[in-house]
């Protein structure tokens, strides 16, 4: 625990950073004691990354960094370059946010490992590797003897992260800087390795940054939290402090963005939409001469329906076939089974018959970066659906159907002639669902809508989506990880795992009496505050 | 990318990006200025080098032949046929009876000058800039005309190379499976085959002319872009706004068209200077061989062949070799710059969209 007597450890007194003249983190001034974490928390583009890739001195050329930085006893203002690599890996550990590319896809994890220690503690040979395997043991990875030498694919993302942990420690540096190092992994997963963060500092006596967007995180596993806003420091103070009497304007709506509200209820009449022994497997590759290996069921036989005006919350781990069940509803994967729309059978449409019903059911995808073609403007990225279906529209009735449509969503008037890039991920969010909403379908399938974007961007996403669904009776299908947004959108809720249905119900009732242990699993890892009728 | 163009009259940030770093090449940008002057004057070609004057004036009465042929008893000669305005005799009638504005170069490619003073190849002088060849022509003339044939040659190759390579390669890449193995496989053993000796055995039962050889190379020069395309092609059917298109419906057709391929031409674009020029050495090297452009075709390749030929005029081969490597330089220099600009590398530097993994950076 802090000790408010002891120097600091890390300690940054008026740091500013700029790139080229546009200034991006503006007179920031913090500490981290020995054994505390110290929790860097704001939206995306806030400053939080650069802060602490700027301490360190890991910036590209054009970046102006100006202001006190010392560790321990070092004045990092003025290092050489041949300290600064004797201390980044020995005296400060990193764990960067994605598992997937950090770790060097040719080397072994012992190799990977091994390379910091023969860096900076001269150990090769044997010596490395019993120490990497003592270093595997201590980050809990199951098998370290199997694992030494396993290939970063062969890993699951926990599995990978822990190893960039393993390396991070392997020095056993004083301070640890943690860059959201869980955004990109399960929840139940999250919260074993916080832990384990938790535990190795104390048991080092390191200090911790830890850099993250995600406040029920910070609530949980930090002691002091710095709020950032566009560069600059909103507020610092013990976690119960913040969370408990937030001082600054910007804090509080930080604290207020937890989705909230729930859907408008409905009377179930007719299904709009029910599938029948719903499946979809793919094939393995066959070698040569060999036997085909059985198909994957990436999922696993299951019957659904959905109302009109209904949303149905599909909830589930990273693997769990969430994505899979949305793209087979849409035709877009092979699947098996007897799926009936609004009265016809969907699963046996094909060709042109398939393209005219599938205005009737549109999609909005995870990735607002991805999913919006970047060469084209956003009138013709709206537009393209409605000129290809209704071929007998004229220019102005299709113009000003865009523009009615973007209103809808809340976009400003003029950005129709702009492109992509110039918009933020909800915005851009926004525009998918512009997209898929002027064909008026009866059904929108959405895939992770909410989960690339800030807490307060998800809210208002989330608000327009009830909007709508009020307005206009429409269906959901609703794809998320994220407990908290599936409760203040949905109905009902089906709980996916490894591709089988696990259990489902209405919505509320499943989230405050899980009935199986994965999914009470999840109630805690989400950290749900309760929920206020 | 026609449809872009027509739905925002303005370029597109992207485009505008890499123009800028377009411009910024010095090398490239003045290199594409002199191309394209030199282009521009060689499609004039008959302005410069002719053996007809641009116009003329007989009996008080005007004459274009240029443009139109008149035979040789307009301007007092004894033979119905075309007049030769080289003969001494129609010199002097028109000298006699009016006046006539000679092109720069009173030279075509294939006029055979007869009042020579020295043996053909004649070196350099007055008369002609460059020398004329082993058959008494003008070499200036010839390069001029001889660099609008390579370079037409050259344009129409790489832009149906750019459609077949696109079309193939973009079919295999979008719907992959069995379309896109029993493609590959197809476009392997079609590029096996031994494209020289194909036209090597082509031109022992028919002459090969331009279009001839156009077609043939045709063939074959589209395989080069199939690679590109159908990765961009493979890479882009997975992305979500090809999924989101998808599923509204859209035909294949219309998702490849307008999602996909806008996308993949930046690969392939880059490609193609490299093929232009590719083009330009392979139908100087068929000429230098013979198994080229008919005989008295204004070829580079042939005067290259003159050159070796001919040693103790080295007149020919300088010309040849000169004017073959200011055009492949310029060539080289306007594709570099073209894949730097188109290089994503370079555009990030000033761009505006962050990805998602760098947003908080």
């Amino acid at each position: 625990m802090p000790d408010a007597n002891t120097s600091p450890l890390l300690r940054l007194d008026a740091l500013t950073i700029a790139f080229s003249g546009t200034t991006v983190v503006d007179g920031l001034s913090l500490s981290v004691h020995r054994g505390e974490t110290l929790a860097l928390v704001g939206e995306s583009g806030s400053g939080k990354s650069v802060t602490a890739l700027g301490a360190m001195n890991l910036l590209p050329d054009n970046a102006r960094v100006e202001g006190g930085r010392t560790l321990g006893e070092s004045d990092l203002a003025h290092l050489k370059p041949r300290d600064w690599q004797g201390l980044r890996g020995g005296r400060v550990g990193f764990i960067f946010q994605e598992p997937m590319t950090s770790l060097n896809p040719l080397h072994t994890v012992a190799r990977q490992i091994g390379e910091t220690l023969r860096l900076h503690q001269g150990l090769s040979g044997r010596a490395a590797r019993e120490r990497v395997r003592e270093l595997l043991v201590q980050v809990k990875l199951p098998r370290p003897d199997e694992l030494l030498d396993a290939w970063p694919h062969q890993l699951s993302g926990g599995q990978r992260q822990r190893v960039m942990i393993a390396m991070a420690i392997a020095n056993e540096p004083e301070l640890l800087i943690a860059d959201e190092p869980t955004t990109a992994l399960d929840v139940t997963v999250q919260r074993e390795i916080l832990a384990l963060l938790a535990e190795l500092r104390d048991r080092h006596g390191m200090g911790m940054l830890f850099i993250t967007h995600d406040l029920n995180l910070v609530r949980r596993h930090a002691d002091r939290v710095c709020v950032l806003y566009q560069g600059r420091e909103q507020e610092t103070g013990s976690v119960k402090a913040v969370f408990g009497s937030p001082q600054s304007p910007y804090t509080r709506t930080l604290l207020d963005a937890e989705p909230e509200g729930r859907p408008q209820p409905i009377q179930r009449v007719k299904p709009l939409l029910s599938a029948q022994q719903f499946s979809v497997s793919f094939q393995r590759p066959k070698r040569l001469f060999a036997k085909r290996p059985p198909a994957f069921e990436a999922l696993k036989p299951l019957d659904l329906y959905l109302a009109p005006g209904e949303t149905l919350g599909i909830v589930g781990e990273s693997g769990s076939g969430k994505t899979t069940l949305a793209l087979a509803l849409l035709r877009l994967v092979e699947s098996k089974g007897e799926v009936i729309f609004g009265g016809e059978r969907l699963d046996t449409l094909s060709g042109a018959a398939l393209r005219r019903k599938r205005r009737r059911i549109q999609v909005v995808f995870q990735d607002p970066y991805g999913s919006l073609s970047p060469r084209l403007p956003v009138v013709e990225i709206v537009s393209e659906g409605l000129r290809f279906h209704y071929p007998e529209l004229d220019e102005n009735e299709v113009r000003s159907r865009v523009k009615a449509t973007l209103r809808e969503v809340g976009l400003p008037e003029d950005c129709a002639s702009r492109y992509p890039h110039e918009f933020s991920g909800g915005q851009r969010q926004r525009v998918a669902v512009a997209r898929a909403i002027i064909l008026e379908p009866e059904l929108l399938i959405l895939d992770e809508p909410t989960s690339a974007l800030d807490r307060t961007v998800q809210k208002q996403l989330v608000d327009l989506l009830r909007n709508l669904q009020a307005r206009r009776g429409l269906s959901y299908l609703f794809i998320s990880h994220d407990l908290a947004v599936v409760r203040a959108i949905a109905h009902r809720i089906m709980v996916l795992k490894e591709g089988e249905l696990i259990e489902q119900g209405e919505c509320l009732k499943v989230l405050s009496e899980p009935a199986t242990e994965y999914t009470r699993a999840l109630v805690t890892a989400a950290g749900l505050s309760p929920y206020a009728a | 990318m026609a449809h872009n163009a027509q739905s925002s009259s303005r370029l597109s940030p992207i485009a505008q990006r890499r123009l800028a770093v377009f411009r910024g090449n010095r090398r490239a940008w003045i290199s594409l200025w002199i191309f394209l002057f030199l282009f521009a004057l060689s499609l004039i070609a008959e302005l410069i080098a002719n053996d007809k004057p641009l116009v003329m004036r007989y009996d008080g009465q005007w004459y274009a032949p240029l443009l139109v042929d008149y035979p040789e008893t307009e301007f007092g000669g004894f033979l119905p046929t075309t007049a030769d305005y080289h003969d001494p005799f129609v010199k002097e009638q028109i000298d006699a009876h009016g006046w006539a504005l000679w092109p720069l170069i009173p030279f075509s490619y294939q006029t055979l000058d007869m009042q020579m003073m020295q043996p053909s190849p004649a070196p350099p002088d007055g008369r002609h800039w460059l020398g004329t060849d082993d058959q008494g022509r003008d070499v200036l003339a010839r390069v001029i005309y001889g660099f609008r044939l390579s370079v037409a040659f050259a344009l129409v190759l790489t832009a149906g190379s750019l459609a077949m390579g696109v079309l193939i390669g973009g079919i295999q890449g979008y719907f992959g499976g069995k379309t896109d193995l029993i493609g590959q496989r197809l476009t392997e053993i079609w590029s096996g085959l031994p494209v020289l000796f194909l036209l090597i055995i082509l031109a022992s039962f028919v002459q090969p002319g331009f279009w001839w050889l156009l077609g043939i190379m045709l063939v074959f020069s589209w395989l080069g872009l199939v690679d590109v395309v159908r990765a961009e092609f493979l890479r882009a059917r997975n992305l979500e706004y090809v999924r989101a298109a998808k599923a509204m419906g859209l035909t294949p057709r219309l998702i490849m068209w307008r999602h996909v391929l806008p996308n993949a031409m930046v690969a392939t674009l880059t490609f193609v200077p490299f093929l232009f020029t590719g083009a330009i050495t392979t139908l100087t090297a068929l000429d230098f061989l013979g198994f080229g452009l008919p005989p008295g075709s204004p070829s580079l390749g042939e005067l290259v062949a003159q050159g070796k030929n001919n040693l103790h005029a080295p007149w020919l081969g300088i010309t040849a070799f000169i004017s073959l490597s200011l055009m492949l330089s310029l060539l080289v220099f306007i594709g570099e710059g073209l894949r730097d600009a188109f290089d994503p590398r370079h555009i990030q530097q000033t761009a505006t969209p962050l990805p998602r993994n760098n947003a908080n950076a």
